[in-house]
C-alpha cells in the first residue's frame, strides 16, 4: 500500500537510534501503515519542541513527508505519554520488552491493526494496571497467534488425542502441548502443569479481563513465563535482549527485599 | 561511497576512505580534508598522526570517576577544594564538561560510559555501575545526584540506581526536569508540563 508525499498517521513509538549530530530514527508501529522508520530531525538540540512528543513508548499523532530514501516528521503530537510506565521501574521495564518484541517480530510496513491494538493495549496496562506479568502473558499469546505462531493447546501436537487432565508436555520444536506418551520421543520438551494449561488456554481464548481476575500464585506466574519465553526464544531463534534486564530487576528486587528484612 | 576512481593513487583514496570512517565527515569532506594535508607541510601531517596515536595511547580512565583523562587519578578526583560528600552521575564524559561549565557545581562526578538500554542489550553491568557502589562504600559520600538525560532511558538508569544506591542510607537527588529556556508552552509535551508542574518552585 503506498501512502502519498505527506500523510498522517498515529503510532506508538517503539524506539529511537541516534542519526548524524541532531536527529534520530524513530520505529514507529503504526494502525494501518504497520511498522515503519521516520527520520525526527533536530531532535537532539535542546530546544527541540518535537524531541518530547516522540520519545519511547509514545502514542503520538505524526505528520510525515515521504523522502528519497527515509520518510521524515514534519509535526509530531503526543496523545498518550503514558506517564507511570516512565516513574516505575517494574512498568517501564516490562514495557520495553512489548516494544522489543513488536520490533523483533513484525516485518516492515505490514499493516497489522490486531497488532497495533494489542500493542497499545498492553501499554495502558503496564502504565495503569496491577497484573504486569498477566499483561505480559496475554500480550505474548496473542502476539504469537496474531503472527501466525499460535501454540496448540487443546490436543496432543503429535498424535492429536484430546489432552487429559494431567500434567503434560510442552514442546517448543512441536508447537504446543504433547501428551506425556508422545513426549518420551521428545527429549527436549517440558512439564507443564495442568494449571499452567488451563491458564494457557484461557489466555489463548479468553478476554484480558478474565485473566486478571484469575488469582495465580507466584509458581504458576514464573511457569508461565518459564514456557513461553522458550516458545518466544525458538520462534525467535534469538534471545529476546530485554528479557536480561527484567531479569537483573528481580535478582536486585530480591535482593533489595532482603537487605531490608523483607521477602 | 568511497569508490576508488582508477586515477587516484591508493594512498589518497586510503585516507578518504578512513576520514569518511569519522562522525558527521561524508566523501566530500573526507576528499577535502585529504586534499588539504597532501598541500599541509610534512611537519602539519606528523603532527596530527602524532596528536592521533597519542590520544588513543595516553588517554585512560580515571579509576576514581571513570572519566577520561591522561592522568590517574584525573584533575577533578585529585582537586581537593572540590566537595567530596556530593557525587554526579552522567552517562557520558562529555556530560561533565556541559556540567563544568555552568561553574556552579563543586562536588565530584562519575560517569556511567552508557545508559540502560535494555533493547539494545545494555544493562547494568555493561555500565561502571560496580565502581559507582565501590565509591559510595566510603564515609564522606552523602548524597549521589543523578545526571542522566531525561528521556526514556536515562530515567530507566536513574530509577534504577537510585533503587541501589537508598538502601545504602544515602540521599539521592534527580536534576530538575521540566521546561528549557527559551521553550513554548504551547509545544510542549505533557511529561514535560507535568514535571515541570510537579517541580514548581515558590518565588
Amino acid at each position: 500500500m503506498t501512502a502519498p508525499k505527506l500523510y498522517k498517521t498515529t503510532a506508538v513509538v517503539l524506539r529511537q537510534r541516534k542519526l548524524g549530530e541532531a536527529d534520530k530514527i524513530l520505529t514507529l508501529f503504526t494502525p494501518n501503515l504497520g511498522k515503519l522508520d521516520a527520520v525526527a530531525k533536530g531532535v537532539r538540540r535542546p530546544k527541540s519542541k518535537l524531541a518530547g512528543h516522540v520519545e519511547p513508548l509514545t502514542y503520538t499523532t505524526f505528520l510525515i513527508a515521504k523522502g528519497r530514501e527515509l520518510d521524515v516528521v514534519t509535526q509530531a503530537q503526543a496523545l498518550e505519554a503514558f506517564l507511570p510506565l516512565r516513574e516505575e521501574l517494574e512498568r517501564t521495564s516490562r514495557a520495553f520488552y512489548v516494544a522489543e518484541l513488536v520490533d523483533r517480530l513484525t516485518p516492515e510496513r505490514q499493516e497489522s491493526f490486531p497488532v497495533f491494538r494489542l500493542l497499545l493495549e498492553t501499554l495502558q496496562r503496564l502504565a495503569t494496571g496491577s497484573r504486569l506479568d498477566i499483561a505480559l502473558r496475554f500480550f505474548e499469546m496473542r502476539l504469537l497467534e496474531t503472527l501466525g505462531y499460535r501454540p496448540q493447546l487443546e490436543e496432543c501436537v503429535v498424535c492429536g488425542k484430546p489432552l487429559e487432565a494431567v500434567a503434560n508436555n510442552w514442546s517448543v520444536e512441536s508447537g504446543g502441548v504433547v501428551c506425556p506418551a508422545c513426549a518420551r520421543n521428545l527429549p527436549m520438551s517440558q512439564t507443564i502443569s495442568l494449571n499452567a494449561l488451563k491458564m494457557m488456554r484461557l489466555l489463548q481464548k479468553g478476554s484480558y479481563t478474565d485473566c486478571s481476575r484469575v488469582k495465580t500464585a507466584p509458581a504458576l506466574e514464573t511457569e508461565l513465563e518459564r514456557h513461553l519465553r522458550q516458545y518466544l526464544f525458538y520462534t525467535l531463534e534469538r534471545d529476546v535482549r530485554s528479557t536480561r534486564f527484567l531479569d537483573t530487576l528481580r535478582r536486585s528486587g530480591a535482593a533489595f527485599k532482603s537487605a531490608n528484612g523483607q521477602g | 561511497m568511497s569508490e576508488s576512481l582508477p586515477s587516484t593513487a591508493m594512498p589518497v583514496s586510503r585516507l578518504i576512505e578512513e576520514f569518511s570512517k569519522l562522525p558527521g565527515v561524508g566523501p566530500k569532506s573526507a576528499q577535502r580534508l585529504t586534499y588539504y594535508l597532501l598541500r599541509a607541510s610534512q611537519e602539519d601531517a606528523q603532527a596530527l598522526a602524532q596528536a592521533i596515536l597519542e590520544v588513543k595511547e595516553k588517554i585512560i580512565l580515571c579509576s576514581v570517576c571513570q572519566n577520561i583523562t591522561d592522568s590517574d587519578p584525573c584533575a577533578i578526583c585529585n582537586n581537593d577544594q572540590r566537595d567530596r560528600w556530593i557525587i554526579c552521575v552522567v552517562e557520558e564524559p562529555l556530560d561533565i564538561l556541559a556540567l563544568e561549565r555552568t561553574g556552579s557545581y563543586r562536588g565530584m562526578y562519575h560517569v556511567l560510559h552508557g545508559v540502560i538500554s535494555p533493547m539494545d542489550g545494555i544493562g547494568p553491568d555493561d555500565l561502571k555501575v560496580r565502581e559507582l557502589l565501590a565509591r559510595l562504600k566510603s564515609d564522606e559520600v552523602r548524597e549521589v545526584i543523578m545526571a542522566t538525560n531525561p528521556n526514556l532511558e536515562g530515567e530507566a538508569t536513574s530509577m534504577y540506581l537510585t533503587r541501589l544506591i537508598t538502601p545504602l542510607g544515602l540521599k539521592v537527588t534527580r536534576l530538575a526536569r521540566g521546561l528549557p529556556m527559551g521553550a513554548d508552552l504551547e509545544y510542549a509535551d505533557n511529561v514535560t508540563l507535568a514535571r515541570a508542574l510537579e517541580g514548581r518552585q515558590e518565588v
